[in-house]
C-alpha cells in the first residue's frame, strides 16, 4: 500500500517548504538571468529574437522548454498511468510533427522573416490585411494555450502543496490560493517577457529544460532501477495494479473507447481519434511561439541544427514519460491517484513521493523527491507561458502596431516599446481570463490551440513557402477560414456544451459530435486558402522569385 | 542586401536555381508524405486494429509498444538523414547560387548592389 499521498502531517510541512524554497531558488535564478539580459536588450532583434545569437543546441533546449509543457509533463504521464498505453500515443504525435518543423518551415522561416510568423506570410502579399490576419491567429492561439497552462497552473498548486477543500495555507484557503497562483504566474512572465525579452526569456527556458530533464531521468532510472532494468516487469506490474490487466498494455481505453452496441458511438470516438493525431501532428509547426524560436539563432542551417536537437531531447523526454507512466501505475496505484486527482495531474509528483521513500529514506527522502519535481512542474509552467507571452506581444507590436498602424513607419524603440506593453496587456487580459475560467474545465484548450495551429497557421505558411500562385485573398482565406471553422466547430462541441464533462455541462448547444476539429478544419483551412488564391486575379512572380530565392539560399536574411 | 526584382528573376530561372529546387523538393515532399501515411498507419492500427497490436511479442512487450518506438526510430532516422543530405546535396549548392545572387554580370545595367 502506497503512503497517502501528502497525508502524513510532517512530510506535508517539509515538502511544502522545500517546494516553496526551490521554486524561490528557480525565481531567483531566472530573475537575475532576466535582469543581466535586459542589459544586453538594445535593438529590436535583441527583444523579438534575442540578438540571433543562441547556438543550436541552446535554441533546441529552448525549444524543448517551450514545447514540454506541464501538459506533456504532467498530463502524459497522468493519462499514462490510468489509461496505459493511450498516453504514449498522444505523445508520439507531438514528437512526429517536429519533421513537419524540420522539413517544410523551420529553415525557410528563418531565411525569409525577421521577427514573426507573418513576415513569411506577409511577405509577398498586401501588408495590412494579411499581418492583421497573422496577428489575430497568433494572439488567440496563444492565449487558448496560456488560459488553459495558468488554469492548470492554479490547480497544481493547490494539489501540489496539498490545500485541500477546508484546510488553510498561508491564511489562505484552497481558492485563494488558486487565484494567487495564477496572479503569480501571470505576473512572473510578464517581468519575464518585458524586462528580458527573446533573450531572458530563452534562457528561462534553458534552465528549465535541463531541470525538467534532469529530474525525469532521475526517476525514470529509479522506476527502472526497481524493476532491475526488466521493462516487462514494469509493464506487467502495471498492467495487474490497474486492474484493467493487458488491456491496459493497448490501445483504446482513453481514445477511439469501442461502446458495445453503440456503433454511432464507437465510430465518433475513433475519428476524435484520429482527428486528434492529425492536429497534433500539423499544429506544432503553426504555433506562433514555437515558429518564433527559429529567428533567434544566427543562421537557417543552425536552426536546423537546432531543430535536431530538439527532436533528440523531445524524443528522449516522451520516452522518459512512458516509464514515468507506467511506474506510476505499477508503484503508486490508480487508485492512489485518482483519489488526489481525477485527471491523473499528479501521478509524475506521487511517483517522486513514493520513489524519494525507496531510495531516499523514510517519509523525508519522499518529502524531498517530492518537493523537487513538485519546484520542476512550476518552472515547467512559468517557461511556456513566458514563451507565449512573448510571441503574442511580437507580433501585437511588430506587426499590428507597426505595420498596420504605423505602415511601417514607427521606429525600432517605439516597436519595443509598444511591445512591452503588449506584453503587459496580454498577461493581465490571461490572468484575467483564467480567473473566471478556473472552475471550468478548460483542458480542451490546448488541443484547440494545436487545432487553430493547424488550420490556420499551417496551410498558409505552407502555400506562402511553395506555391507560385498564392496571394493575398488566399492567405487570408486560410487564416480566417482555419481558425473560425476550428473555433466554431468545438463551440458546437462535446467540449463546451451537453456533456458531463463540458465546459459547460448545464447547457446544452452540442451538434458537432468530436471534441476535436482536426479532421474537418484541417482540410477546411487548405481549401480555404486554395479558394480564396484561384477566384481572384492577383499575383506576383517578382516577389515569389524573391522569397524562393531567399527562402532557399539564405541570400538577404536577417 | 535584397538585389533587384529582375536578378531574383533570373536566379529563379537558372538552371542552378531549378536544380536545388528540385533537389529539395525531391526530399522534403516525399518523405513528409511517407512520415504521414506511417504515422497514420499507426493511429488506424490503434484505432481499428487492435487485436492485432495486442499481440505479445517479448513477454509484456506487444506490437502496440513497438510500433511506438518505431515512430520514434523512424522520427530519429529521418531526421538524421535529412541532415545529412542537406548538407552535401543542398548546402554547398545554395551557397553556390547565394554568392551569385550579388554578382550581377556585366550587361545587366540596373545593378543588384543597392
Amino acid at each position: 500500500m502506497a503512503p497517502q499521498f501528502l497525508a502524513a502531517e510532517a512530510s506535508t510541512s517539509t515538502s511544502r517548504t522545500l517546494t516553496i524554497t526551490l521554486f524561490l531558488v528557480f525565481v531567483a535564478i531566472t530573475l537575475a538571468i532576466t535582469v543581466w539580459a535586459s542589459r544586453q536588450t538594445k535593438t529590436a532583434t535583441d527583444f523579438y529574437a534575442g540578438g540571433r545569437q543562441f547556438s543550436g543546441f541552446q535554441n533546441g533546449m529552448a525549444i524543448g522548454g517551450d514545447y514540454m509543457s506541464a501538459a506533456s509533463f504532467l498530463g502524459i504521464a497522468g493519462i499514462i498511468a490510468l489509461y496505459g498505453y493511450d498516453g504514449f500515443l498522444y505523445s508520439i504525435g507531438f514528437l512526429v510533427a517536429w519533421l513537419v518543423a524540420l522539413l517544410l518551415v523551420a529553415e525557410f522561416l528563418r531565411n525569409s522573416g525577421r521577427f514573426t510568423m507573418a513576415d513569411v506570410l506577409a511577405f509577398r502579399m498586401r501588408q495590412r490585411p494579411v499581418r492583421t490576419a497573422a496577428s489575430v491567429s497568433t494572439i488567440v492561439v496563444s492565449i487558448f494555450y496560456l488560459i488553459a497552462q495558468m488554469v492548470g497552473a492554479g490547480a497544481l498548486v493547490s494539489l501540489l502543496l496539498g490545500i485541500k477543500p477546508g484546510t488553510e495555507f498561508l491564511g489562505m484557503d484552497g481558492d485563494t490560493a488558486k487565484v494567487a497562483t495564477i496572479i503569480l504566474v501571470g505576473a512572473l512572465m510578464i517581468v519575464y517577457v518585458t524586462v528580458g525579452g527573446m533573450k531572458g526569456t530563452t534562457y528561462v527556458q534553458i534552465v528549465k529544460a535541463f531541470m525538467l530533464m534532469g529530474g525525469a531521468l532521475i526517476m525514470v532510472l529509479m522506476v527502472l532501477a526497481h524493476y532491475k532494468f526488466n521493462l516487462s516487469a514494469l509493464l506487467g506490474d502495471a498492467a495487474t495494479r490497474s486492474g484493467k490487466g493487458d488491456a491496459f498494455l493497448e490501445p483504446g481505453l482513453r481514445y477511439g473507447v469501442e461502446t458495445a452496441g453503440d456503433a454511432a458511438k464507437t465510430f465518433y470516438s475513433k475519428m476524435d481519434l484520429l482527428s486528434l493525431g492529425l492536429a497534433l501532428v500539423l499544429g506544432t509547426a503553426g504555433l506562433p511561439h514555437i515558429l518564433t524560436r527559429f529567428y533567434t539563432v544566427p543562421t537557417s542551417r543552425i536552426a536546423r541544427k537546432s531543430v535536431l536537437w530538439a527532436i533528440g531531447i523531445i524524443g528522449t523526454f516522451y520516452l522518459f514519460t512512458l516509464a514515468l507512466g507506467f511506474g506510476a501505475a505499477a508503484l503508486v496505484g490508480g487508485a492512489d491517484i485518482t483519489a488526489q486527482d481525477k485527471a491523473g495531474n499528479t501521478a509524475a509528483p506521487q511517483l517522486a513521493q513514493e520513489l524519494g521513500i525507496e531510495y531516499l529514506g523514510g517519509n523525508t527522502g519522499g518529502a524531498i523527491m517530492l518537493a523537487v519535481i513538485a519546484a520542476v512542474a512550476f518552472a515547467t509552467i512559468l517557461a511556456v507561458v513566458a514563451g507565449l507571452t512573448l510571441a503574442s506581444s511580437s507580433s501585437l507590436a511588430h506587426d499590428f502596431y507597426a505595420s498596420v498602424i504605423k505602415r511601417g513607419n514607427a521606429s525600432e524603440r517605439d516597436e519595443v516599446r509598444v511591445a512591452r506593453i503588449a506584453a503587459l496587456i496580454i498577461g493581465a487580459v490571461a490572468i484575467a481570463l483564467s480567473i473566471f475560467a478556473q472552475s471550468l474545465n478548460v483542458a480542451f484548450l490546448v488541443a484547440l490551440a494545436f487545432a487553430v495551429a493547424a488550420s490556420a497557421n499551417l496551410p498558409a505558411i505552407l502555400y506562402s513557402l511553395f506555391w507560385r500562385r498564392f496571394n493575398t485573398a488566399g492567405a487570408l482565406w486560410s487564416i480566417y477560414g482555419g481558425l473560425i471553422s476550428a473555433v466554431v466547430l468545438v463551440f458546437f462541441s462535446p467540449v463546451v456544451s451537453g456533456s458531463a464533462t463540458a465546459m459547460f455541462p448545464a447547457q446544452d448547444w452540442q451538434w458537432f459530435p468530436l471534441s476535436n476539429p482536426g479532421i474537418i478544419s484541417i482540410p477546411l483551412g487548405f481549401f480555404f486558402g486554395w479558394l480564396g488564391t484561384v477566384i481572384t486575379k492577383e499575383s506576383d512572380p517578382e516577389k515569389y522569385a524573391e522569397l524562393e530565392v531567399r527562402s532557399l539560399t539564405g541570400h538577404g536574411a536577417h | 542586401m535584397p538585389a533587384s526584382a529582375e536578378r531574383y528573376l533570373e536566379v529563379q530561372r537558372s538552371e542552378e536555381f531549378a536544380q536545388l529546387r528540385h533537389r529539395l523538393r525531391r526530399f522534403i515532399f516525399p518523405t513528409t508524405v511517407a512520415f504521414i501515411v506511417w504515422y497514420s498507419l499507426y493511429v488506424l492500427l490503434s484505432a481499428y486494429a487492435r487485436d492485432f497490436m495486442a499481440i505479445k511479442l517479448i513477454g509484456n512487450i506487444n506490437v502496440a509498444l513497438i510500433f511506438g518506438v518505431l515512430q520514434f526510430v523512424s522520427t530519429f532516422l529521418i531526421a538524421w538523414f535529412y541532415s545529412r543530405y542537406a548538407a552535401q546535396k543542398l548546402d554547398p549548392l545554395a551557397d553556390q547560387i547565394l554568392h551569385k545572387v550579388d554578382d550581377v554580370p556585366a550587361t545587366t545595367v540596373d545593378g543588384g548592389k543597392n
